[in-house]
């Protein structure tokens, strides 16, 4: 295959799979959030027994309810593309991805779906506490599913609890708790539903906010202001903890996503942080994929306090990676170039051990395996060619984890100012408001987005890190077909999205049954 | 409590307001073409499907990890 050919292969796939899963995180954070929201307001008409909150949990669970429907299963399509478009990932990753995602489809996804027909059908058809703990657990079940789906994610980012078969070309599971109890895996988890809650808060608020801005069912929307206003408040306080810890885990197992972050080139010792700049070509760097930031507003030290919670600690730049460094816990990280050699001792040993055993020849298979075991935390690096390779697109990094955190820090006053506005019954007094809290709406899906951008982009090259770089992920398939089916995912995705915001917003207008 | 919860399913199925019967409508339409356009016409597992045993495509894989080129 040309190389021309390959590219356009891995691109049209990455392409692929990134749109895919932009549109299908459309539905997911609404999901994981508003089933939160109604439990709670359920819970309150329950022990009130004060039926404002059981009319309000009725009109928003008609809107999770199109959001759930309509989006349900579109996450299929990306384990779709892994079998068609990434097979040589998809079983590279063996039962380390399988696991999670079967417990996933099985345990959380019929538990979700049982108890999602008793939530919506069940009224008066069971007792109250009975559909009360139905809700309940529809949330849990979406929250574990994930769980899952987020352990598979972490374990791309940080491989743990695993054992490579060579015979096989499999990753073993060697410690399914290594790999459930991973803190990328633990952090990652808090940090994406706590942020699908802050989504969900928004969402509540800007629609209520359309309400008063019609002034109709006017008590219903300051109820659920109120209580979204909170919720989403703690949500959000949660969502920059678990920030702040998704911070050191990638200092630790990711330093060239956090340098990309940075737009850091050359690191140090208490390395500031970034609040504002612009990243810009820069000739006289050792990469043209290396960017210098103009214009910067910097934090002393924050960055050296952000990924180590010191401010005096070493955090390595772009050029201190591709160079080598030692970390600030002392550890020594050769150059690129080093491990680039050492991948390919590893996959020459790869080979060697495989000729070896079909010749029986044990000796040279008990040399080559310890090889292959001495560099195995390289060997992804033997399939670069150039050690810039391991270097994320830098500008698309750093404008995404600026807005995602520009929009967090917007939504934090959204909420302490729909809390006080609505206490005082005076959310519509001031045009503003309504029309800030609408707005952010949007927002609240761009920030969400914006974090995977983040997450997602940070790592390329990989698709497992350091083992297993996106061009070798591949299947070797025609790229006009991966080219075909991007443009139908496309149409049916948009589709989906259309139909969702119509009859939601036909349902909106609508509105609630007044108490 | 399957056959409740079947009953549950059955009974709100069959008496869905219009706007839930237009997403039946969508959604059925979208699990169709993803499961029978998508799944089995357009995107099958590559490796399910051109090879028969675990051991065909773990040399596949091996072959590939062996020999793949660099970009």
């Amino acid at each position: 295959m040309t190389e021309l050919t390959m590219t356009s292969i891995v691109e049209w796939s990455r392409w692929q799979f990134a749109m895919t899963a932009i549109y299908h995180y459309m539905f997911v954070p609404l999901t994981l959030g508003l089933s939160f929201m109604l439990a709670i307001m359920e819970t309150l008409w329950v022990r009130t027994g004060k039926t404002e909150w059981l009319h309000a949990e009725k009109f928003w669970m008609k809107l999770f309810a199109i959001n759930f429907a309509i989006g349900i299963a579109t996450g299929l399509i990306l384990e779709f593309q892994f079998g068609s478009n990434w097979s040589n990932y998809s079983w590279f990753v063996g039962d380390i991805f399988g696991a999670p995602l079967a417990i996933e489809g099985i345990f959380a996804f019929f538990m979700e779906a049982t108890f999602f027909a008793v939530m919506f059908f069940g009224w008066n058809k069971v007792s109250r506490r009975f559909h009360l703990a139905s809700t309940w657990l529809v949330f849990i079940g979406s929250n574990i599913s994930a769980l899952w789906i987020l352990v598979a994610n972490a374990w791309m980012q940080n491989p743990v609890g695993m054992e490579f078969n060579p015979l096989t070309a499999r990753n073993e599971m060697a410690d399914f708790w290594a790999v459930l109890g991973s803190p990328t895996a633990m952090s990652k988890f808090f940090h994406t539903v706590t942020s699908a809650y802050t989504l969900s808060a928004c969402f509540v608020i800007g629609v209520s906010a359309w309400f008063i801005l019609k002034k109709r069912n006017m008590e219903f929307a300051r109820k659920s202001i109120l209580l979204a206003s909170v919720f989403g408040f703690f949500s959000i306080l949660v969502t920059m903890f678990t920030g702040d810890t998704s911070a050191q885990d990638v200092t630790r197992h990711q330093p060239m996503k956090l340098a990309a972050m940075e737009g850091l080139n050359r690191g140090g010792e208490g390395a500031d942080f970034t609040i504002i700049g612009i990243p810009c070509k820069d000739e006289t760097l050792p990469s043209e994929r290396m960017r210098t930031v103009e214009y910067g507003i910097a934090v002393p030290k924050m960055l050296s306090f952000l990924g180590y919670h010191d401010f005096n600690a070493y955090i390595p730049g772009v050029e201190d990676i591709l160079n080598g460094y030692t970390s600030h816990e002392g550890e020594t990280y050769p150059s690129v170039e080093q491990r680039m050699a050492n991948g390919r001792k590893a996959i020459a040993a790869l080979g060697t051990y495989k000729t070896a055993v079909e010749a029986g020849n044990d000796t040279l298979a008990a040399q080559s395996l310890g090889t292959l075991r001495e560099h195995f935390s390289d060997f992804g690096y033997g399939y670069l060619e150039s050690p810039d390779e391991i270097i994320p697109n830098i500008p698309l990094v750093f404008y995404s984890f600026r807005i995602m955190v520009g929009l967090g820090m917007l939504f934090v006053l959204l909420f302490a100012l729909s809390w006080w506005f609505a206490r005082k019954r005076a959310f519509g007094k001031f045009r503003f408001m309504p029309y800030f809290a609408l707005i952010c709406i949007p927002c609240a899906y761009i920030a969400s987005q914006c974090g995977w951008i983040v997450a997602e982009v940070g790592r390329q090259p990989w698709v497992v890190q350091d083992l297993m770089p996106t061009h070798v992920a591949i299947t070797d398939i025609a790229s006009g077909w991966v080219m075909t089916t991007f443009w139908m995912f496309a149409v049916l995705f948009t589709l989906l999205l259309v139909a969702e915001i119509g009859i939601m917003l036909s349902q909106i207008k609508k509105g609630p049954k007044e108490a | 409590m399957f056959k409740r919860i079947w009953s549950i399913y059955y009974d709100g199925l069959s008496h869905l307001p219009r706007w839930a019967k237009i997403v039946a409508v969508v959604v059925a339409a979208k699990l169709f073409i993803m499961f029978v356009v998508f799944k089995l016409l357009l995107m099958p597992n590559y490796l399910n499907k051109t090879y028969a045993t675990d051991e065909e495509k773990s040399n596949h894989v091996l072959q590939e990890l062996i020999t793949k080129p660099k970009l």
